[in-house]
């Protein structure tokens, strides 16, 4: 099934047959018509099976409270067997990272790397993030039209991610270039490689230069950079080539492009919904939860995908053993049993933390607190310094159905 | 109704009186009391609603069972102590009035 242009998306999720639904089509994100699809399986198959896809047979959680129940059950949910997205590396392919472990080397490898974003680190990190944001953002032209893609949310979370590896400054947009390599589909028009083998050279390519870093890290007394603890870390310092590749890309994405496309897609929505913006330009106590409802409202990663150990049963369907079980982080986020006025970005709401978009139990997002550390920093300096920031066109967003992302978006400072 | 008191990182306390059976963390988020974020809503998936437990409580509240849930989510924790629990696991009866807990540096 696919999403032809030029149909009505209300119509067609409101008419179309529930079996010949599939959300994995990357089309749904990159044309921004998901939602009312959501809708409809919420209401109606909140726990649905599509029987043929690009990707195989999967089964679909669309409402917030099963997104949970999935979540926190993970020994029957696991992350091990099949991996994370609804579509599978290939098997001869696979980079296993801590993100598709079970416990128990899930929890000792993500050990490893955790102390970076621990509450005294990114106290000692917030001086240099505003420091750079504040340039970033003092160079920026007025009155005249520009990327906001490329000049600020890819820009600050490149040096972002500079940092956290402590890698060579200079060479810092090779980087960027490895997320993209790393989540890209390579079926999309502008996909950096087109097969999965061209992708896994790449990355071979990446864990070659991460490599000698690595290894002059490994030879020096630890310090708090990812490379120095992955090679200083007990269950980290002797992994097999495979894993090094999985668990930076793993870190690489998850440092970088969750946060690159929540910092888009919240200038997007404060446009879209500009008494929301004029509420936080005058009252910039809002700060804090508006950057919790900008991160449920954008939800920067579409599904995560999990793969059942044994039968059980989610809201009374019963689902086999060794199935594929997509959550669909964006449906949850705006399920109205769970969020009042789903659908609405409401920047002081109540309990605006509770939302799907880090996931939840044991693989919740590590970088939580250091994504809206960044994204408080780059709203209280844009606050300071510019009046309402206008998005002047319609903003390209990526073809995936798992990073929920923007290519360019053509944004104006008023002179 | 039991008493509960609260001390922030920095020392502020805050002493609350929370209904039998409602948890230590829905003490702290009905009425206000900062520090505690309770992100999954008492899930126990998320461990941003972790405290200290002031030791003359511990044989009282006592501590998570080995393997549970609750000891994976606080093992990921940055900032956990042997004292550590995570307080939407904590039933509040009269057992725990006067209970103290204290807020760790951030939830996480």
């Amino acid at each position: 099934m696919n999403a032809p242009v030029g149909i009505d998306p209300h119509a067609d999720a409101w008419n179309r047959p529930l079996d010949s639904f599939d959300m994995s089509d990357p089309r749904y994100y990159q044309d921004d018509t998901w939602q009312p699809y959501f809708e409809r399986l919420r209401r109606e198959a909140p726990v649905h099976h599509t029987a043929d896809s690009a990707y195989g047979p999967y089964w679909s959680i669309s409402r917030y409270k099963d997104v949970m129940h999935c979540e926190v059950n993970h020994a029957v949910f696991s992350n091990e067997i099949g991996g994370i997205q609804v579509e599978d590396q290939p098997k001869d392919m696979q980079r296993p990272s801590f993100i598709r472990m079970d416990p128990p080397k899930h929890d000792e490898q993500r050990k490893v790397v955790s102390p970076i974003v621990a509450p005294a680190n990114l106290n000692n990190m917030e001086p240099l993030i505003r420091e750079r944001t504040r340039r970033v953002l003092d160079e920026l032209p007025r009155g005249e039209v520009f990327d906001w893609v490329e000049h600020v949310s890819v820009n600050l979370t490149t040096m972002m991610l500079a940092t956290l590896f402590d890698f060579p400054f200079e060479e810092r947009r090779k980087l960027t270039y490895w997320s993209d390599v790393a989540i890209a589909n390579v079926n999309a028009p502008d996909a950096p490689v087109r097969s999965e083998h061209e992708r896994f050279d790449e990355l071979k390519n990446m864990a070659e230069y991460m490599s000698r870093l690595y290894e002059e890290r490994r030879n020096q007394p630890p310090k708090f950079d990812l490379l120095s603890m992955l090679a200083h870390g007990e269950s980290t310092r002797e992994m097999p080539l495979r894993e090094f590749m999985g668990n930076l890309a793993l870190l690489i994405v998850g440092g970088n492009d969750t946060t690159r496309n929540t910092m888009t897609g919240g200038l997007l929505a404060l446009n879209e919904f500009p008494d929301e913006y004029r509420k936080l330009l005058t009252d910039h106590g809002l700060i804090e939860s508006a950057i919790s409802e900008i991160i449920r409202y954008v939800t920067p990663v579409i599904h995560m995908r999990r793969t059942t150990t044994r039968e059980t049963e989610v809201a009374g369907v019963r689902i086999p053993a060794g199935a594929k079980v997509v959550m669909w982080y964006v449906s949850g986020n705006r399920d109205e049993e769970a969020i009042e006025d789903p659908n609405r970005l409401v920047i002081d709401r109540r309990r605006p933390r509770q939302h799907l978009s880090f996931g939840f139990g044991i693989h919740r997002c590590v970088g939580n607190r250091l994504a809206e550390l960044q994204l408080r920093i780059l709203w209280e300096e844009i606050l300071e310094r510019f009046p309402m920031i206008e998005v002047v066109g319609p903003a390209r967003r990526t073809y995936s159905n798992f990073i929920h992302g923007f290519r360019s978006m053509p944004v104006r400072i008023p002179a | 109704m039991p008493r509960v008191t609260y001390i922030e990182h920095n020392g502020a306390p805050h002493t609350v009186e929370v209904p039998l059976g409602l948890s230590v963390m829905r003490g702290a988020v009905d009425n206000n009391v900062p520090g505690i974020d309770a992100d999954c809503g008492g899930e126990c998936a998320c461990a941003t609603c972790h405290v200290y437990v002031e030791e003359e409580w511990l044989p009282k509240t006592g501590l998570p069972q080995p393997g549970s849930q609750e000891a994976s989510m606080l093992s990921f924790a940055a900032v956990a102590q042997p004292n550590s629990r995570l307080s939407c696991q904590i039933s509040v009866t009269d057992a725990l009035d006067g209970l103290v807990v204290r807020m760790p540096e951030g939830q996480h």
